[in-house]
C-alpha cells in the first residue's frame, strides 16, 4: 500500500507549526511528543501505520476553526479523526500531516423530544447518543457493530450502517444536519428541518465523504420512540442456496424485519467452539430479528415460520426468553472473536443484490479452493452487505499478498454481479485502488469536482478514497500553491 | 428536442450554445426560457426484482407505468410521490369539471420526482425521495455520462452523489436512469382521525410520534382535521390503532377514517402545493400567496401566530411542513432555521441561508455545468 512522500518542507517548519497551533488554541489541545503521538498512527486497520507530524484535540467548533485556518494558511495536510475505529485506514495519518481529533467533542447540546431530534457534538460514542435519551424511551437507530466505541463524526464520514438498518436505514437516513467546518476554516451549517435546506443537498453528499470535504463538529440526529419488544428466531438450512432463497421469500413477502443475518458452515463451526451457543449441525443458518409488542412479535413470526416451512428448514428455533434470544445472537456476535481463533483474518466489506447471493456464495468458495485460504461468510442478508473473512497467517511470508489478491478478486466479484466494493466500512486507502472496477475515469472525476468545491488545494484526508494516481494532479496542485 | 437515448443527450448537451430548458412530465417544472429538452422519448423499466426490492427506470418513464408495475408485484415507492391529479380527488367540488386528472397523473415522470425530491406523507417513517434513490446515471452540463451509487441499499463506495443529484431540479445535470429501492405493500392499514383545529393539531401528532405506534403519516386537513395512518399486519394494526385512540384522548375522540387512502392522497398532493385553494391562489395572485414551511412542529404554533394566525391548507410530517396563504406581497416569518419556498405564482426561494451555502452551491454548478446550459432547469 502506497502513500504519497511527505512533504519535506513541512516536515522542516514542524516545530514552527506547532508552535503557531499551540499559540491559537491553547498548549493542552496540541501534543507533538513523538510517543505520545504515536496513539493515532493508525486507526482499526493496524496493518497500515505512521506517525503523524502533530496531533490536535479541540474542544469547539471556534478551536477547530482556527486549528484548520492555520494549516490552510501553512498548506499543511489535516487528517480527520473521530475515535480511530475505521476498519479502512479513513484516518490513518501521513507523515507531514496533523491529526485533528474529535474525542473530546462529545457534549450533548440540545435533545427535543417533541421534534424527534438530539444535537451532539461529533466526538460522541454512537451508543451514548442512544443512551442520552434511552430513559425517554428513545434511540438512535443506525448500530455498527463498534457502536460502543465509534463516533458520530466517524459515522457520517463513513456514512456508517449496522444490524438494524434494513429497517431504519444508515446514517445518511437518519442525519438532519451538520456544522462544519471547511478546510479554510469557515463555518457552515448544513440541513435543517426535516434535513432539508434550500438549493442542493449538501449535507447529502458530506455524508459518506470520508471526512474530505470538511471536518463536521455538531451532528442533529433524528431519535426514534423504542419499540415495545424485540425477538429474534434461528433458521437452520441444509444448504447456503436455500437460506439465501429464504432470505429473498421473507423480503418478498411484506414483513419487513429489523434484521436478517446470514452464517455459512465454516463460521458456524468457528463460533460453535468459541462461544458454544448451541446451533444446530447445518450448513447455513439466519437469525431474524422481529421487533413489536408481544402479539405483535407472534403475528410477524408465525408469517416468517410459514415462509420458511416451505424451504424446508432443518430447524425452526424460537426464543421464548431473554436468555434464549441472548443464545440466538451469541454467536453472531462473537463470529468475529471466533474466526479470529483460526488464525489471522482479512474482513472484506462487498455488497449484492440478495438475488445473486447463492451464485456468489458458491463462487467464492471456489476462489477459496484455489487460493488454498478458508473464507467463512457472516453478514447482513437483507440488504447484501457481506462480510467474507479470509484466514492467513500473518508470519508465514507471502500470505497477506495472497489474501490481499482474494480479497479483491471477491470484491470484483461483488462488483461484477451489481454490487459495490464497499458496504459499511468505506474506501480509505484499503480498496482506493480497487475504485476503478465499480467507477469510469468521469465518474471519478465527477466525485473530484466535489471535493475542488470544498478543499480546493485538496489538504483534508486526500490521499484516500481515489487510487494516487487519479488525484495525483489535484493533490500536487494544492502542494504547488504553497 | 425529445432525445430517446442516454448518448443523444450526450450529443445535445455536448453542443449546445444556449441555455435549454429540461422538462419531463412538466407537473413540477418551473417557468423557464430557451429551448426545450424533454427526457420524455427516454422510457421504459430497465430491471425490477421484487425480491431484492429493486427497481430501475429511465428517467422519462411514467409515474403511473412505475406504480402500476410495482403494484402487480404488491410493492410500492415507500415515499409516496405526490400526483397533481390526486389534489382534486376525494370529494371536491370541482372533482371532474376543469381538470383532467387521468391526463396529470401520467404525466409525471420518475426523472421528475427525482429532481424535484418529490415526498409525500409517509417520508416521517421512510424518508424522502432521495432516501429510496439508490443509484442514478446523469449527463452534466458538459455532456459527459455519469454514474453513481449502484442497485444496493447500503453502498459507501466513494462520494454519494445519488443524494447531491435529487432534488437538485436540473442543476447539475440531465438525469437519464434512477435506481430506487422500492417496499412491500403491507396487508393492513388504518387511518384514525381526529377533529381539532390546526392550531391543536400539532400536540396530538406529536404524542403519536412519540411512542411505539410506528406512525406512517401524520398529517391535518382543515375538512377531517389530525390524520393519523398505521400499516402492517391485521393484528398489529388493530392492536396499535387501540392503544393510539386511548393515548389520543385527551385530544378528543378519535374515529376511524374510511376511504382514507384518497385522504392520503390529496394531503400529498395538496402538501406539494396543488389542488383547492393553492391552485386558486395562484390563478389570482391579488388574493395572495400559498407558502410551503419546513421547521421543527415544536416551532408550529409561534409559526401561525406570527404569520396572523391564517389556517393552513394542510400539515404533514407531524407538523414538519405546514401549507400557509399569506396575503399578497406578504413574506412569511419565520422561527429560527425555518425554511420557506412560495408555491403559487412564481416558484420563489427565499434566499439560500448563507454566503457559504450559496458559495458552495454556485462552485458546484460552475464545475457540473461551466457553460450554464442548465441555467433554464431552475
Amino acid at each position: 500500500m502506497q502513500m504519497p512522500v511527505p512533504d519535506g518542507a513541512i516536515l522542516a517548519r514542524r516545530d514552527a507549526i506547532v508552535a503557531q497551533l499551540r499559540a491559537a488554541v491553547g498548549a493542552g489541545t496540541v501534543i507533538d511528543d513523538p510517543v505520545e503521538a504515536r496513539a493515532y498512527e493508525c486507526d482499526a486497520l493496524s496493518a497500515y501505520r505512521c506517525p503523524p507530524l502533530a496531533v490536535a484535540l479541540p474542544t469547539t467548533t471556534e478551536e477547530v476553526a482556527a486549528i484548520l485556518r492555520l494549516c490552510h494558511a501553512e498548506h499543511v495536510p489535516v487528517v480527520p479523526r473521530g475515535a480511530g475505529t475505521s476498519l479502512a485506514g479513513g484516518s490513518m495519518p501521513t507523515a507531514d500531516a496533523v491529526v485533528l481529533g474529535l474525542a473530546r467533542m462529545n457534549a450533548v447540546l440540545d435533545v427535543s423530544y417533541g421534534d424527534r431530534q438530539i444535537t451532539v457534538q461529533a466526538g460522541r460514542t454512537n451508543l451514548s447518543v442512544s443512551g442520552a435519551v434511552d430513559e425517554a424511551g428513545f434511540f438512535y437507530a443506525p448500530d455498527p457493530s463498534s457502536q460502543l466505541a465509534c463516533a458520530i463524526g466517524g459515522n457520517i464520514g463513513m456514512n456508517s450502517g449496522g444490524a438494524h438498518c434494513l429497517k431504519y436505514g444508515v446514517t445518511t437516513n437518519n442525519l438532519l444536519g451538520v456544522r462544519m467546518v471547511l478546510m479554510d476554516g469557515t463555518i457552515v451549517d448544513l440541513g435543517g428541518p426535516m434535513g432539508e435546506a434550500p438549493g442542493l443537498d449538501l449535507l447529502g453528499v458530506v455524508c459518506g465523504a470520508e471526512g474530505q470535504l470538511g471536518v463536521v463538529t455538531e451532528a442533529t440526529l433524528r431519535i426514534l420512540p423504542k419499540p415495545a419488544g424485540a425477538r429474534p428466531v434461528l433458521i437452520a438450512f441444509d444448504s447456503s442456496e436455500t437460506a439465501g432463497a429464504c432470505v429473498a421469500a421473507i423480503i418478498r413477502a411484506g414483513v419487513l424485519p429489523v434484521a436478517i443475518e446470514f452464517m455459512d458452515r465454516p463460521c458456524i463451526v468457528a463460533t460453535e467452539n468459541f462461544a458454544r451457543p448451541g446451533y444446530p449441525d447445518c450448513e447455513a443458518l439466519l437469525i431474524v430479528e422481529v421487533e413489536g409488542t408481544p402479539p405483535e412479535i407472534d403475528e410477524q413470526l408465525a408469517v416468517i415460520r410459514g415462509i420458511a416451512a416451505g424451504f424446508s428448514p432443518i430447524e425452526f428455533r424460537e426464543s421464548r426468553s431473554e436468555d434464549e434470544s441472548r443464545r440466538i445472537w451469541l454467536g453472531r456476535k462473537s463470529a468475529f472473536g471466533a474466526m479470529g481463533q483460526m488464525g489471522d483474518y482479512m474482513c472484506l466489506d462487498g455488497t449484492i443484490p440478495v438475488s445473486a447471493l447463492p451464485q456468489v456464495l458458491r463462487r467464492i468458495g471456489e476462489l477459496s479452493a484455489a487460493a488454498g485460504l478458508p473464507v467463512g461468510n457472516v453478514f447482513h442478508a437483507g440488504d447484501g452487505n457481506m462480510h467474507p473473512l479470509i484466514i492467513y497467517d500473518a508470519n508465514r511470508p507471502g500470505d497477506l499478498e495472497r489474501v490481499e489478491a482474494l480479497g479483491a478478486d471477491i470484491l470484483r466479484l461483488c462488483v461484477q454481479v451489481g454490487g459495490c466494493l464497499t458496504g459499511e466500512h468505506g474506501v480509505g486507502v484499503e480498496k482506493r485502488d480497487l475504485m476503478p472496477a465499480q467507477f469510469s475515469d468521469a465518474d471519478m472525476e465527477a466525485q473530484m469536482r466535489v471535493k475542488d468545491v470544498f478543499d480546493p488545494r485538496w489538504l483534508l484526508n486526500a490521499a484516500k478514497v481515489f487510487p494516487l494516481h487519479v488525484s495525483a494532479s489535484r493533490r500536487e496542485g494544492g502542494r504547488n500553491a504553497a | 428536442m425529445r432525445p430517446e437515448s442516454e448518448s443523444e443527450i450526450a450529443a445535445i448537451l455536448r453542443t449546445a450554445r444556449a441555455p435549454l430548458t429540461i422538462i419531463g412530465g412538466g407537473t413540477r417544472s418551473r417557468p423557464a426560457s430557451g429551448d426545450v429538452l424533454s427526457t420524455r422519448g427516454l422510457t421504459g423499466i430497465t430491471l425490477y426484482e421484487p425480491a431484492a426490492m429493486t427497481l430501475i427506470a429511465r428517467a422519462g418513464t411514467p409515474l403511473a407505468e412505475i406504480e402500476a408495475a410495482l403494484a402487480a408485484e404488491n410493492q410500492r415507492l415507500a415515499f409516496e410521490p405526490p400526483n397533481r391529479a390526486d389534489a382534486w380527488a376525494g370529494g371536491d367540488p370541482r372533482d371532474g369539471e376543469d381538470v383532467a386528472p387521468g391526463a396529470r397523473r401520467e404525466a409525471s415522470t420518475i426523472g421528475g420526482v427525482i429532481a424535484a425530491n418529490a415526498s409525500g406523507p409517509r417520508r416521517i417513517q421512510s424518508g424522502a425521495a432521495r432516501d429510496s434513490l439508490i443509484g442514478l446515471r446523469f449527463v452534466d452540463g458538459t455532456g459527459e455520462v455519469i454514474a453513481n451509487g449502484g442497485r444496493v441499499m447500503k453502498n459507501v463506495t466513494g462520494y454519494d452523489l445519488v443524494k447531491l443529484m435529487a432534488g437538485s431540479r436540473g442543476m447539475l445535470g440531465v438525469l437519464t436512469e434512477v435506481a430506487l429501492r422500492t417496499a412491500p405493500v403491507p396487508p393492513a392499514s388504518v387511518t384514525l382521525m381526529l377533529r381539532c383545529p390546526a392550531q391543536r393539531a400539532v400536540p396530538a401528532m406529536t404524542a403519536a410520534l412519540t411512542g411505539p405506534w410506528d406512525i406512517s403519516g401524520a398529517g391535518w386537513l382543515p375538512d377531517l382535521g389530525v390524520v393519523l395512518r398505521l400499516e402492517g399486519l391485521p393484528g398489529s394494526v388493530a392492536l396499535r390503532a387501540r392503544t393510539l385512540s386511548a393515548r389520543l384522548e385527551p385530544f378528543g375522540a378519535a374515529g376511524m377514517l374510511d376511504e382514507a387512502a384518497a385522504a392520503w392522497r390529496r394531503l400529498g398532493a395538496l402538501a406539494a402545493g396543488w389542488g383547492p385553494g393553492a391552485e386558486d391562489m395562484a390563478e389570482d395572485m391579488a388574493e395572495g400567496a400559498v407558502w410551503r414551511i419546513l421547521c421543527r412542529p415544536s416551532q408550529v404554533d409561534a409559526l401561525l401566530a406570527a404569520n396572523g394566525g391564517h389556517e393552513p391548507l394542510a400539515m404533514d410530517w407531524g407538523g414538519g411542513l405546514v401549507i400557509l396563504p399569506l396575503p399578497a406581497g406578504a413574506l412569511p416569518a419565520l422561527p429560527p432555521q425555518a425554511r420557506a419556498r412560495r408555491l403559487s405564482g412564481a416558484m420563489m426561494d427565499l434566499p439560500l441561508p448563507d454566503p457559504v451555502t450559496a458559495r458552495l452551491n454556485e462552485g458546484l454548478r460552475a464545475r457540473f455545468d461551466p457553460r450554464g446550459i442548465l441555467a433554464g432547469a431552475i
